[in-house]
């Protein structure tokens, strides 16, 4: 990882015995839990259906199929004939082109806030956790300012200033997604500190920046890892909710979040299949990401259970 | 007279401690770690430094290498004040002093190769030498302290304790350096293992000609392999003398009890041994107490030893101790 | 009827590595008063054999053979049996006192609380019995400290609660496990001092298990050197480091610097302690072995007695060795 990967190359080639790093004994263990690979396979299987799904449909996410219009209770339920397989959403539209696009949206949001989470929460944490005294005070008091701001009442400020739109979101989901990961990281690092290998690092002469990269941030990614698996569903919910409350993405794009609350808004009109499409995909994906961060969970710390 | 391999002056490490349910902003209080420790290293030789938890030999040892900041008092490379130098010439120094650690599986990051740990300090110090050439000087110095060179791309967990610390002692030669700070570098280790790391850093002594600041709270490992012994307590230096000299003719009653404390692995000596009960524990650091520090638990502790630090004396050659009444006997 | 008698254990432990056999086969017998050092280094499966005894086993830990106490079979009985045991007969001191203390209790609490639990005592009674009993373990002031919490002592005084704890009930049989070596010298002194007084006092015998020939040298009568989960030799202490009779026990008094005899060099055991998921057939030293032959590594050697009170599990003769 990082630094040193360099190091790796050096000595490869040689002919020598191959290490069983603790990442491949940690692989070894997530798959011998089923629960996790279940989740894995769910997982999976959620992203191809998202990124084939647009290349089978055999309906445009924005057109109406005007046959359909003004009888969606009954024209528009899902059918192998009318090639409406999830049916069609109260504006005759396929739901299941739909679906396919909530699903593409609401997971780039979750990996994406995610990610974000990940980069700029490790390397802020860490470097605040090293360095420790007056750069950590300072740091971890901007982290503690920012999660006292009500973020919700901001994001919504902010969407409605700027206008909906997905870097909008996006702004304003990484803008608080870190904060939390800073914390944890930190909190790992002050413990990495105390470790012999930092020190003997620091009596050598290596310099700061790359103990930080070389020797905490890889002994961070199990704990960042894991954080980050369960992090994703919970920046699912979150969009699905500012959605809900319709300050989400606009359309024509959509999420799951608008599309459970279209669904919701027809509920009583016998068109449940709106509402429980989009709800399927999007309780088995959480289901799938709280799994698999279980197991990646007693997979990287088996010391834990 | 040309100036030793290291020298330490009057050295003090002290360590900020938070007051506990105090404010964020209030004075924290200080820890002595070290006072006032002076010690002097040749090439080649090993001091010895002994003491039990708590007597700062560690901060000592960190102070020297540079890892713990020095409050007060000078640390002398071939003559040269290390405390002073900027940070960026004190990496620079760094690839003469090297150190081992305590426990040998900690001070190996676990998500690295040992070729990668052992590579380190190479890559550290040396930027411009070849990937090949590093292969060839890892694999030689992994040769060097009993370990098989295939194993480069294993990692520390597949190693038992006594081949971790043959790692560190790998990683901590490859840049060969002029002195190498032990800090307990066996006292984690099984007995039978123990004995081949003592016997491993005596080879490479005597084969590098490295000069060795060995830790240690195990009096006999330390004399079997120091040429010169320093006893702490409580931060301080209270005796300093060869080895043979110190163990034979201990002077300070803290020695003496420390001597008379560490059992023989022989039953007849074991009944003969005097065993003095030394009362007490070690005293709190934070609040030391005044004059000799070692008085609260000394069997021959005057009133006079309550006001006055005990000034450090020099007896015969080169045996230095702190305490005015080394001659009262103790019974 | 021996106090202690064990008769063929083994305990092993199932893990994702393989199984772990951790004690292969024990026998030992401990008689009423008597005290036993048990020698070994890590691997030799000395803890899990404590930890057998009382049925400390972690979950994936099984235990076969017989475990005798007062002739009654305590291997594997149910848990509440087993706590009656634990309690009133067999008593325990950890490496680590701080542990087996409760942070969150005052010292007296957590004494009281074993008085009322076992004894059925009245709090005042069982306080009262437990300032008696740290006053016994020379702790000065005992009233006062019941009202203590366990970090506020040190730790050698933790380990004087350990032991005061230990004795509430008074057992017949006290297992110390490595009781001093997260202690310092002078303060390992103490602790042992306390071990020979409280054996002479409260007659209980005593086991105990360290990695430290020295300390053994001078406190048990009797020694068990340990090694793979195995017996390699037993007998009175004196005996067994005048002419250690087996090349484990040879090699590791050799390993020992002392401070009153100056050695060269230190000879040293070749090799690494052994891995418990992968024992050899024989004999578990005899890869490290400077002696070993033919059927060392194939034929574990019987334990044999010789010189009436001593046993042996070596193929080598005793001039070999020697």
């Amino acid at each position: 990882m990082f630094a040193t990967k360099s190091i790796a190359d050096d000595l490869a080639g040689s002919p020598t015995i191959k290490g069983r790093s603790l990442w491949a004994d940690a692989r070894a263990r997530f798959f011998r839990n089923r629960a996790a690979v279940a989740g894995l396979i769910v997982l999976l299987a959620v992203g191809t259906f998202a990124i084939v799904g647009p290349f089978i449909a055999p309906w445009n996410n924005e057109d109406i199929d005007w046959t359909v219009l003004g009888n969606v209770a009954d024209g528009g339920r899902p059918s192998f004939e009318t090639g409406h397989w999830f049916g069609t959403d109260a504006l005759g539209r396929d739901l299941f082109a739909r679906t396919v696009q909530g699903t593409q949206i609401s997971l780039l949001v979750g990996i994406v806030g995610a990610l974000i989470s990940v980069v700029v929460g490790t390397l802020y944490g860490a470097i605040a956790g090293y360095f420790g005294g007056r750069i950590d005070n300072v740091m971890m008091r901007i982290v503690d300012i920012l999660m006292s701001i009500p973020y919700m009442f901001v994001l919504i400020l902010l969407l409605v200033v700027f206008g909906r739109s997905l870097l909008m979101l996006f702004v304003g989901i990484g803008l608080i997604s870190w904060l939390d990961m800073a914390r944890i990281a930190r909190g790992q690092t002050l413990t990495l500190k105390g470790k012999a290998f930092i020190e003997a690092a620091r009596a050598t002469g290596v310099r700061p920046f790359t103990i930080i990269l070389r020797h905490i941030i890889p002994n961070l990614l199990g704990v960042v890892i894991v954080y980050a698996t369960l992090l994703v569903p919970s920046m699912i919910i979150y969009e699905s909710f500012i959605s809900f409350l319709g300050l989400g993405v606009q359309e024509p794009l959509t999420s799951w979040g608008a599309l459970i609350n279209d669904g919701a808004a027809e509920m009583t009109n016998g068109t449940l299949w709106m509402l429980a499409w989009p709800l399927f995909f999007f309780v088995i994906t959480l289901f799938g990401f709280f799994f698999v961060g279980d197991g990646l969970r007693d997979a990287l710390d088996p010391k834990d259970r | 007279m040309s100036a030793p391999l290291l020298e330490v002056r009057d050295l003090s490490v002290t360590f900020k401690v938070a007051q506990q349910g105090a404010w964020p902003w209030s004075a924290p209080r200080l820890l002595q770690a070290v006072k006032d420790a002076s010690l002097v290293l040749e090439p080649g030789q090993t001091l010895g430094l002994v003491g039990e938890s708590g007597s700062g030999k560690s901060s000592l040892a960190r102070a020297i290498v540079g890892t713990v900041p020095a409050s007060n008092g000078q640390v002398l490379w071939r003559g040269e004040d290390v405390v002073g130098m900027g940070a960026a010439r004190h990496r620079t120094h760094g690839r003469h002093v090297q150190m081992v650690f305590q426990d040998p599986l900690d001070a190996l990051n676990p998500r690295m190769t040992v070729g990668q740990i052992v590579a380190e300090p190479l890559r550290t110090h040396f930027p411009d030498l070849s990937k090949a050439e590093i292969r060839t000087r890892v694999g030689a110095m992994m040769e060097r302290v009993g370990l098989l060179p295939a194993l480069v791309n294993r990692y520390p967990h597949e190693f038992s304790g006594g081949q971790c610390q043959r790692i560190g002692i790998a990683r901590a030669l490859i840049t060969e350096p002029e002195l190498v700070v032990c800090d307990e570098p066996v006292s984690a280790l099984d007995v039978s293992v123990q004995a081949q790391v003592v016997n491993l850093l005596q080879d490479l002594q005597r084969d590098m000609g490295l000069a060795l600041l060995f830790i240690a709270h195990d009096l006999s490992v330390v004399r079997h392999i120091s040429h010169r012994i320093a006893v702490m307590y409580l931060g301080r230096i209270v005796e300093a003398a060869d080895a043979s000299d110190l163990i034979a003719k201990p002077r300070h009653p803290y020695t003496k009890a420390l001597i008379a404390s560490v059992p023989i692995p022989s039953p007849k000596a074991e009944r003969s041994r005097h065993r003095p009960v030394l009362k007490g524990e070690l005293p709190s650091p934070i609040a030391p107490p005044s004059g000799c520090v070692f008085r609260t638990r000394c069997p021959i502790a005057q009133p006079s030893c309550a006001e006055q630090i005990p000034a450090v004396e020099r007896i015969g050659a080169d045996h230095l101790v702190a305490c005015p009444f080394a001659d009262l006997a103790v019974t | 009827m021996p106090l202690l008698e064990i008769t063929d254990l083994t305990v092993s432990f199932d893990t994702p590595d393989g199984v772990v056999k951790a004690v292969n086969g024990m026998t030992l017998s401990l008689d009423a008063r008597e005290s036993l050092a048990i020698v070994g280094e890590s691997g030799s499966g000395k803890t899990q054999l404590a930890f057998a005894i009382l049925g400390l086993l972690a979950k994936n830990g099984r235990a076969a053979g017989s475990v005798r106490f007062e002739g009654q079979e305590i291997l594997n009985l149910p848990e509440t049996a087993l706590n009656k045991v634990r309690a009133n007969e067999i008593a325990m001191i950890f490496q680590d006192p701080m542990t087996s203390l409760n942070p969150y209790l005052t010292v007296g609490d957590q004494m009281a609380e074993v008085l009322i639990l076992h004894k059925g005592v009245s709090k005042r009674d069982a306080l009262d019995d437990s300032a008696k009993m740290l006053d016994a373990v020379r702790i000065p002031d005992a009233r006062a400290r019941l009202s203590m919490y366990p970090h506020e002592f040190s730790g050698g005084m933790r380990q004087r609660i350990m032991a005061a704890m230990a004795l509430l009930c008074r057992p017949k049989l006290l297992i110390a496990d490595e009781p001093t070596t997260a202690l310092d010298v002078t303060v390992q002194n103490q602790i042992m001092e306390l071990m020979a007084d409280i054996q002479r006092e409260f007659g209980t015998a005593l086991i105990l298990i360290t990695h430290d020939l020295a300390i053994v040298a001078g406190s048990c009568l009797r020694t068990l050197v340990m090694y793979g989960g195995r017996v390699m030799e037993t007998g009175p202490t004196d005996a067994l480091f005048e002419a250690p009779s087996h090349p484990y026990t040879r090699g590791l008094l050799n390993a020992v610097p002392r401070l009153d005899i100056p050695q060269d060099k230190l000879l040293t055991i070749p090799g690494d302690p052994p891995d418990l998921t992968d024992l050899p057939a024989g004999c578990p030293f005899s890869p490290r072995c400077p002696v070993s032959h033919e059927p060392c590594a194939t034929v574990m050697p019987r334990l044999e007695s010789f010189d009436s009170a001593r046993l042996r599990a070596c193929h080598a003769s005793r001039e070999a060795v020697a």
